[in-house]
């Protein structure tokens, strides 16, 4: 389908500001051809002697609009920036019922919006178990200690001053909360993107390696074979962290997000970052980092984020969010505005490193091809796949699949739920789909 | 170049003929954690039950304090599923003999609650001494932790009401967990060693195995599983939440009657009931676990010194008036906080 683009589309002017609310509906029904006149009505909408001369083109072009005519704003004027006020729409956004708490909630990021593989600070989703704090750095600490004497020669305390002082590192990541999908392990249970996806983001993160600091604390690597971190807020979350990624120099604390310090609701001033690691071990607010001889079983590794099988079994540390690709535009709960040329977007990642190829079905997963990666490819990253598609204004269904450079291929969700029944909650990547009608309406579908 | 040689011999003879590791690396950077600091901090407890602190607890205690700081969320019995997953229930005298939960595989528990998953006890200690109460975390001493947590094994029908849990026996109360049997690591999500080299799981074998099949890979497709139209409108106005230009539109989901009123300005009062966790419990027009803001204006719009007792009411929690389920205290609110809220409540809540 790829090749069979040899026109440039019929690319129509935006309609936006011309429907009103009766053409919207009969788009929604699937009537698009009141859209050719559109062009014409709008002009004619205007004032009188712009209406005589709409057949000559655009208002928008033959009348300056007052941005062009007028002086505008000067500098400073917003002195930390916010997104146009015309953006409004894209914001983070909780589902209805799934929590009774705001404290020990979810906001889900506005995946069906988003552009390339950086989440704007302001859009990074939100996962809290007791609350967020805007904490003091100045009082803040980290303290690095052993579970006992012998793992760790000197159990050491950083202040923020101090720790912004060490050689930093700066990587882009995806973070996925273990949950992700979660509502849709059974069958689908929500609409859009933002709500069967949205707890992802992707940052580019700045901090030192943890490595750093246990060596600087005279950690026994030979005995000390896990790492418990420690938040500051109310719950004091804890999550247990393999020695491994600590010496690959993975693991990192975390002061800088995007160029800026973290926001509050993303561990201000210090988290850890875990790459490819669900969400619950990038722990926020980090306050103590324990090494030790034995994996600790806290509360979100022993009650929560279990995976529940079929025989009756909870998956207990299940940690890497293995690979898993979704089509962000369109998606559920958007409408194609008419048939022709679109540029099918979407997002992939594996935690098990860098994301090899994605292709994209049109059929239902009958057919595939290979979509364009956008790189360059980051390991541990989201990857921002496109591809060209021209709708005849028939039925069909998106699908993306991704592979990973280990070879693994998203599996789909006849396949996941084989091994691992409905009612697991965490670690679903299955295959998403995407269903157009004729309308133009997208909605979410599964395909086994 | 012989000379460079030479230092690094020097430095290998150095750290091999010294300890093992090096501490300081960064000189200015860093100090020496003080015993009582540590001792501050470090309060986590493992399966082993390293960490935990000695002290005990009875279920009688356990009960008063049970009542008194966790029934308002979990209500009187842990069983509550109003504002968390239920703590007690699901689990039988003979899960506690087999260590899992039958439940679990049969399909016939309605909701997991955390006895029915728990197989470490040490998790649960762990995590009330942390995070409990929900309002006031680390507020609880260890004994007031032994005496809740042998309050919720009582509720569980793991030990008799006359028992006294304390550090010298919960290794066997350990033994009687009803799914302690019940967790498996044998899987390939663990991002550490496997446990064949001494750490967890299968050293990352994946299990799923789907194959890159690309042109005509099924002769149909199988559609599992449909948006329901209740879900359709279940979050609000799609179209609002995409943007109004660019190659998509938001559907209409709730029709062009619904479009976008104005956002209302919200109520610095109402800020406050969100910000201090009253709207979990209590809606404005509505029951949650305590009565709607509207059945509490009705109930005392007629009486003269409805502020002054609401705003003791709030301030020390009560029980009774609305059912059994208690209001906490808020001692931590502001008086003229407080004030500010009933006298929000009491003109409607708006």
């Amino acid at each position: 389908m790829v090749d069979s683009v040899k026109q440039p589309g019929r690319l129509r002017p935006a309609p936006e500001n011309f429907l009103s609310e009766e053409q919207i509906k009969a788009v929604g029904a699937g009537r698009r051809d009141f859209l050719r006149k559109s062009f014409l009505a709008a002009g004619a909408a205007l004032a009188a002697p712009l209406a005589a001369r709409a057949s000559e083109g655009d208002p928008n072009i033959l009348q300056n609009p007052e941005w062009t005519t007028t002086l505008g704003n000067p500098v400073a004027m917003r002195p930390y920036g916010s997104p146009s006020k015309f953006e409004s729409q894209l914001i983070r956004r909780e589902s209805p019922g799934l929590a009774r708490v705001g404290g020990a909630s979810v906001s889900f990021a506005p995946l069906q919006g988003m552009f390339g593989i950086i989440t704007p600070s302001g859009l990074h989703f939100e996962r809290h178990h007791q609350g967020w704090h805007d904490i003091d750095p100045s009082r803040h600490r980290l303290m690095v200690n052993g579970s006992d004497d012998s793992l760790l020669k000197k159990p050491k305390v950083y202040t923020m001053d101090e720790l912004m002082r060490l050689p930093p590192v700066s990587r882009i990541h995806f973070i996925e909360c273990g949950a992700n999908t979660g509502l849709e392990w059974g069958n689908v249970a929500v609409p859009t993107v933002q709500y069967t996806h949205g707890m992802l983001s992707c940052s580019e993160f700045t901090g030192v390696p943890l490595k750093t600091l246990l060596e600087d604390c005279g950690v026994d690597y030979k005995k000390a074979r896990y790492v418990l971190a420690e938040g500051a807020d109310g719950s004091s979350m804890t999550r247990t962290i393999p020695m491994e990624m600590v010496e690959s120099g993975e693991v990192m604390v975390a002061y800088g997000q995007n160029g800026e310090m973290l926001r509050p609701e993303n561990g201000y001033p210090l988290r850890l970052v875990v790459p490819g690691v669900q969400g619950v071990s990038w722990v926020k607010w980090l306050r103590r980092i324990e090494v030790g001889d034995k994996p600790y079983a806290t509360k979100d590794e022993a009650v929560h984020y279990i995976d529940l099988l079929p025989n009756g079994l909870h998956r207990q540390y299940s940690s890497i969010q293995e690979a898993k690709s979704v089509i962000t535009t369109p998606s559920g709960g958007q409408t194609l505005l008419d048939k022709g040329f679109y540029n099918v977007s979407g997002l992939a990642w594996s935690g098990r490193g860098r994301i090899k190829q994605v292709d994209v079905s049109f059929d239902g997963g009958i057919n595939w091809q290979s979509a364009r990666i956008e790189g360059p490819v980051q390991n541990k990253a989201l990857t921002r796949f496109n591809i060209n598609w021209v709708w005849d204004g028939k039925p069909a269904i998106l699908q993306s699949r991704a592979i990973d450079e280990t070879g693994f291929v998203q599996p789909t969700y006849g396949q996941l739920r084989k091994v691992r029944g409905t009612k697991s909650i965490y670690h679903n990547n299955a295959i998403q789909s995407w269903k157009v009608i004729e309308s133009g309406e997208v909605s979410n579908v599964q395909v086994l | 170049m012989f000379r460079f040689s030479k230092t690094i011999l020097v430095l290998a003879l150095f750290s091999a003929s010294t300890a093992t590791v090096a501490v300081d690396n960064y000189k200015g950077i860093g100090r020496q954690a003080t015993p009582a600091e540590v001792k501050a901090w470090d309060i986590d407890v493992r399966p082993d039950f390293k960490g935990l602190p000695k002290g005990s607890g009875s279920v009688d205690r356990g009960q008063e304090l049970f009542e008194e700081k966790c029934a308002s969320c979990h209500g009187t019995f842990g069983e509550s599923n109003e504002v968390f997953t239920p703590l007690v229930g699901g689990t039988t005298k003979d899960d506690m003999k087999t260590g899992r939960v039958k439940g679990l595989s049969s399909g016939e528990l309605p909701q997991r609650t955390t006895f029915t998953k728990v197989a470490t006890i040490s998790t649960v200690f762990d995590y009330i001494q942390r995070a409990m109460p929900w309002t006031a975390p680390k507020s609880l001493k260890p004994d007031e932790v032994y005496a809740i947590l042998a309050y919720m094994l009582n509720l569980s029908e793991m030990v008799p009401a006359d028992f006294v849990l304390s550090d010298k026996n919960i290794a066997d109360v350990q033994k009687m967990l009803p799914n302690r049997l019940g967790m498996t690591t044998d899987h390939g999500m663990w991002p550490g060693a496997s446990a064949a080299k001494g750490g967890i799981g299968n050293g990352g074998k994946p299990d799923t195995s789907n194959k890159a099949c690309m042109k005509n890979c099924k002769s149909e497709v199988q559609i599992g599983s449909t948006l329901p139209d209740y879900a359709r409108t279940a979050h609000g106005e799609l179209y609002d939440q995409n943007r109004s230009f660019g190659p998509v539109r938001g559907t209409r989901t709730l029709g062009a009657a619904a479009a976008a009123p104005a956002a209302a300005a919200v109520s610095p009062a109402m800020e406050l009931a969100t910000k201090n966790g009253c709207m979990a419990c209590h809606g404005v027009n509505n029951k949650i676990v305590g009565p709607g803001y509207n059945e509490v204006q009705a109930r005392y719009k007629d009486q003269p010194d409805a502020e002054v007792r609401l705003v003791a009411k709030v301030k020390a929690g009560g029980q009774g008036v609305w059912g059994s389920v208690p209001m906490p205290p808020n001692a931590h609110l502001k008086d003229e906080d407080i004030k500010t809220l009933v006298q929000w409540i009491m003109s409607g809540a708006k």
